[in-house]
């Protein structure tokens, strides 16, 4: 007897928790972090939701995320490696030549 | 029973979330996130999810936060506190906004209530009906998410290539 | 006795617990005496007699080896990382042991009216549960590595973390021969399949061939033990621990070593079943042929274990970049090409 809803809201707070992780840590590979951990919240409620309705199509579509955050850390990582080859930093508040 | 291990793995899944987005130094976070990715895949076990499970732990604790270790190790970025570094303003309002984003989406959520309780056909969460499902109803995002993987897995290699000279 | 066998039986918290003792008892004193072995018969390949001082044939060794380790001094460099520093061969213990939960040692008898399940866990997804926690392996060595602050501790670590990644993939994939033959991840139906028909070792050689290079690989054993060899790197991973955590580390490789033994045994070379001694056990009692079926199993994967040690010493060791190449641009390639003859096969109805 799992409550559905509460794992939602679960959820919901470890997605909260994420979006703050993103909005107040300036090293760019902690910002990373917080993203697969919003990611991770989308994923238990797709299975939570999967369960509720008996249905396999939420957990397929957790499968895909999973692959899709796996391309994503790929890229990102890479590209926070060629960042920091060039400034040696990963602080997200240095990279801003595109500011006025 | 079952309610205990719910709430046991709600508290580790939310303590390591914390841990990750709070802590100063970048390999305790990395560490913690392997951690808290194990604590979602012990959920999808609790929720019939068992295939989903084991994927989770293979793809992401397994294959996905090696490499953020990596990098983690490699760069050795030194840590940053969030004390002092990050301005007031921000600080306020991004607590301000996850607040809101809560009080907005928790109280609707909490009112879903126990429809979990359902039973749920055999095989369900097994590797049968997921292959079934991906092999027929959605071949095609399967499919594109291997051309997905082969560019991402193009781009890195570019990105991080050093020229040899 | 039916009150052993009720206590046995089911999936209760005591029937687990006693089954945990067992096999943590069993595993554990195997692999000690597979230390002993180890150096028995690299001795013997070698042209000398192994350890013989302690107790008959060096019997004893093994606990003499306990001791003196126990009783070492703990050194912890200053400028380590304690907490990841001490965490580290924690991970690697528990990731080697937590996968024996899901291996049978027999199917389930009756004992006294009840029914007995030989296996911690029976998952319906028990492969992939084993290559779960073989994945979570490699955070002890990647954070031994990490935490040592020391150059040949960091490349080591790395080296053999990317090592064992790389050889996950071949290993992953030559295990799908066996899964789309045997039409099930439950470690009990692959043995199943195999009784009906031939073990899978004869039907899919090429399937055998790319496991076992990858389990060498995996277990940082025999050709591919680049990133801890003496002569190479001082110790790599572990240069800096001493005493029990090394130990944590030592005994973790021979049970990584017993666990893939057993796994090969289970999916390519028939688990507990040999063919002309099934007839003749269809008279005894279920214990009894428990009994036998779980020696069958040992014997086999002993002469897996064997293998390991043969190969370790015979072998040279590979170079890190030919290392590379052989998982990457050999197994890869071989382990597709079997998935497409055991498709193949199976279309064919060989299975």
């Amino acid at each position: 007897m799992i409550p559905i809803g509460q794992v939602l809201a679960i959820s919901a707070v470890l997605f909260t928790l994420g979006v703050v992780g993103v909005l107040i840590r300036r090293s760019a590979l902690v910002v990373f972090m917080s993203i697969e951990l919003m990611l991770n919240a989308a994923n238990l409620a797709f299975v939570a939701l999967s369960r509720a309705h008996a249905g396999m199509e939420g957990q397929v579509f957790a499968f895909f995320v999973m692959a899709v955050a796996a391309a994503e850390a790929a890229v990102g990582l890479a590209i926070i490696v060629a960042i920091f080859r060039r400034r040696h930093s990963t602080d997200v508040d240095q990279v801003a030549l595109l500011k006025w | 029973m079952n309610a205990a291990l719910f709430y046991m793995t709600a508290l580790a899944a939310v303590v390591t979330a914390a841990v990750v987005v709070l802590h100063r130094n970048p390999v305790v976070a990395a560490l913690s996130l392997a951690a808290h990715l194990c604590s979602i895949a012990f959920f999808f076990v609790l929720l019939s999810a068992p295939f989903a499970a084991v994927i989770q732990i293979i793809l992401y604790a397994g294959a996905i936060m090696v490499l953020f270790l990596f990098v983690v190790m490699l760069l050795d970025p030194g840590g940053e506190g969030i004390n002092g570094r990050v301005g007031r303003i921000q600080l306020y309002a991004t607590l301000l906004g996850a607040g809101a984003l809560l009080a907005a989406i928790v109280p609707v959520v909490l009112g879903i209530g126990t429809t979990g309780g359902s039973p749920v056909p055999s095989g369900f969460g097994g590797v049968e009906s997921f292959g079934r499902l991906l092999f027929t109803d959605y071949l095609f995002p399967f499919e594109a998410a291997s051309i997905l993987l082969l560019a991402a897995m193009i781009g890195a290699l570019y990105l991080a290539k050093q020229e040899i000279d | 006795m039916d009150s052993v066998a009720a206590l046995l039986s089911g999936s209760g918290a005591v029937a687990s617990a006693i089954k945990i003792a067992v096999m943590i008892g069993v595993v554990m004193t195997a692999v000690a005496y597979i230390t002993l072995a180890e150096r028995k018969i690299a001795g013997f390949i070698q042209e000398r007699y192994g350890p013989n001082r302690v107790g008959p044939w060096g019997l004893l060794q093994p606990l003499a080896d306990g001791l003196k380790l126990m009783f070492k001094e703990e050194v912890i460099p200053t400028l380590a990382h304690r907490p990841t520093f001490i965490l580290a061969p924690a991970i690697t213990f528990t990731t080697a042991l937590a996968a024996w939960a899901v291996l049978p040692a027999g199917e389930p008898f009756s004992f006294f009216g009840q029914t007995i399940v030989p296996q911690i866990a029976d998952l319906d997804v028990g492969v992939l549960y084993v290559m779960a926690i073989a994945s979570l392996g490699v955070y002890g060595i990647v954070l031994a590595g990490w935490s040592s602050n020391n150059k040949y501790s960091l490349m080591g670590g790395l080296r053999s973390s990317a090592q064992l990644i790389s050889y996950e993939l071949s290993m992953t994939l030559s295990l799908i021969g066996v899964l789309m033959a045997a039409g099930s991840l439950r470690l009990g139906d692959i043995v199943q399949a195999q009784t009906g028909s031939v073990w899978y070792i004869v039907a899919m050689p090429l399937g055998f061939f790319i496991f076992i290079v990858s389990a060498f690989a995996e277990t940082n054993r025999a050709p591919f033990d680049l990133p801890e060899a003496e002569a190479e790197i001082v110790a790599g991973y572990h240069t800096e621990y001493s005493s029990m955590k090394f130990v944590m580390f030592y005994m973790s490789e021979y049970v990584s070593v017993t666990l893939s033994s057993c796994m090969m045994t289970l999916l390519f070379l028939g688990g507990w079943h040999l063919p002309f001694v099934e007839e003749m056990l269809r008279g005894l009692a279920d214990p009894a042929r428990f009994a036998v079926h779980a020696l069958i199993f040992g014997a086999k994967a002993s002469c897996l274990v064997f293998l390991y040690i043969w190969v370790r010493w015979t072998l040279p060791r590979f170079r890190y970049d030919q290392l590379m190449h052989l998982g990457w641009k050999v197994l890869l390639p071989m382990a597709l090409v079997n998935i497409l003859y055991v498709g193949g096969a199976i279309l064919l109805g060989w299975f």
